[in-house]
């Protein structure tokens, strides 16, 4: 599986955004993310019909060695979230791209988003 | 620049993603770091440790000297057997927690930790000026190689030579003997981190790839999988065994670290720390170090604050979801008042507080 995923759009902090089908916008994290934190042992996500901040915590991320805020890429609320995630959080590091989504979210505005290519040049890797 | 173990090629070969520990390039996992932790549990798991020191003490007086360098009563050791000690400072602080190995009446080996290697060896010569004794630090022409959890014991018969196998099998906890494996002279200590049953292996650098591989090969019908630092940890920790520089250091005492037993005051020796340990013992604790066990599912981390009452009572120095047990576990240093197992305390988890019980280590014992 490729390490960052052509066509999404990326924060600074690790998370991915599709909002190729219009709103509400699909929040993960990248593989990149999820391979730095290793195995993802418990996730904390915003509850539906929160309203989030891009740029702010909206959960976390632990795994056995560490624990990451999980920062909010947009402006918005909150329309659903990945029960599955919280159940198996290890689907993160299986599918961060797919079954490891996280919530979707309804956008206000966005934050500073990355192209794939961008994110791809800021990470050191060859998109 | 980090060094790089003799079995570094090894880890690149498995596809290990590495991480610096004690000045080494040492291999943090090779897949998941969880399933490495169930592999040991379950099976058994094979782990590079050849950034620990090896430092040989040998001569008339060896024994009579370790007993003035180190806190515990080593003298006491018989020859095949191993202790686990400490070395302290003047002032009484940890400078190290070590196994120290009696291979002959005048022979000991001490295996210090990877980041303290230098300094305990150093410690080491300083301290016997006035012996008769030789210190040397192997440390750099030694690697160790650890094969730990149920399954060990059937994998190292596998490559044992006929006159080794009822050493091994006979071969105790915390003592050591010398084996023929995969056709190579090991020195083989039933020791580990783990909390599992398991050996490691010493062997010279040149001959590590070719016992690595051999161990590698007979594991793989008994499910042996390399495992790497991350692992290692959790495993530890789960055991309840301290780590130097997150339970151990300068800053603490053996009494407060639940370690009062290792120093030895019966012993008639003067030994470096004693003035400041004997009265010590005696002494009202301020703070100890205990178990912690989570009620949510978020994690204390090292660093965080143990609270009661909106108050700072204690430090966390360890903590992680454990994943043998499923629940948060800890260990930290409290206020001695809340030491009792049962109490329940909070840690400030980034500005939420969770509550966190006392409970007595280690959190898992395997079934003997």
């Amino acid at each position: 599986m490729s390490f960052i995923k052509s066509g999404l759009r990326y924060s600074a902090e690790h998370e991915w955004i599709d909002a190729t089908a219009g709103s509400p916008a699909t929040v993960g994290v990248s593989a990149i993310a999820a391979d730095a934190l290793g195995d993802v042992v418990y996730v904390s996500l915003p509850e539906v019909g929160a309203a989030i901040t891009a740029g702010e915590s909206c959960g976390e991320i632990e795994s056995t060695k560490s624990v990451s805020d999980l920062y909010a890429p947009v402006t918005g609320e909150v329309t659903e979230i990945n029960q599955n995630a919280i159940d198996n959080p290890g689907v993160l590091n299986e599918d961060p791209y797919g079954a490891g989504w996280l919530f979707k979210v309804d956008v206000a505005s966005e934050g500073p988003l990355l192209s794939a290519e961008e994110y791809a040049q800021k990470n050191g890797i060859d998109a | 620049m980090t060094k790089q173990t003799a079995l570094y090629a090894q880890h690149e070969l498995l596809g290990a993603s590495f991480t610096d520990f004690g000045g080494w390039q040492m291999p943090l996992k090779y897949r998941s770091e969880l399933e490495e932790h169930h592999t040991v549990r379950r099976a058994a798991g094979l782990f590079d440790l050849s950034h620990m020191g090896e430092v040989w003490v040998t001569g008339g007086q060896a024994a009579e000297f370790l007993n003035y360098a180190l806190v515990g009563n080593l003298a006491a050791i018989a020859v095949g057997k191993a202790k686990y000690s400490l070395i302290c400072s003047e002032d009484g602080g940890v400078i190290d927690d070590l196994i120290v190995y009696r291979r002959a009446e005048d022979r000991f080996l001490v295996v210090p930790n990877a980041s303290n290697a230098d300094t305990v060896a150093a410690a080491l010569k300083d301290r016997a000026v006035d012996f008769t004794v030789t210190v040397d630090d192997e440390s750099e022409n030694t690697a160790l190689i650890a094969v730990q959890g149920p399954a060990a014991e059937a994998i190292l018969l596998e490559i044992a030579a006929e006159s080794s196998r009822q050493l091994i099998t006979d071969l105790r906890y915390y003592a050591a003997v010398e084996v023929e494996l995969a056709g190579l002279q090991v020195l083989l200590a039933r020791t580990g981190y783990t909390g599992e049953d398991g050996f490691e292996l010493f062997i010279n650098n040149a001959q590590a790839v070719h016992l690595w591989k051999a161990v590698a090969e007979a594991g793989v019908q008994h499910k042996l999988a390399p495992c790497g630092l991350a692992s290692r940890d959790s495993l530890r920790l789960e055991a309840g065994m301290p780590l130097y520089g997150n339970e151990l250091g300068l800053d603490t005492n053996p009494f407060e670290a639940g370690l009062g037993g290792i120093v030895s005051l019966k012993k008639s020796d003067n030994f470096v720390g004693r003035s400041v340990l004997e009265p010590l013992k005696e002494a009202r604790l301020q703070r100890k170090l205990v178990g912690l066990q989570g009620a949510g599912r978020r994690s204390a981390r090292a660093g965080y604050d143990v609270v009661v009452d909106g108050s700072v009572v204690g430090t966390v120095t360890s903590g992680l979801p454990s994943p043998t047990l499923g629940y948060p576990v800890a260990m930290a240093y409290v206020a001695i008042e809340l030491a009792e197992p049962g109490t329940e305390v909070h840690v400030d988890l980034r500005g939420k507080p969770e509550l966190f019980t006392v409970v007595s280590t280690p959190f898992y014992s395997r079934q003997k």
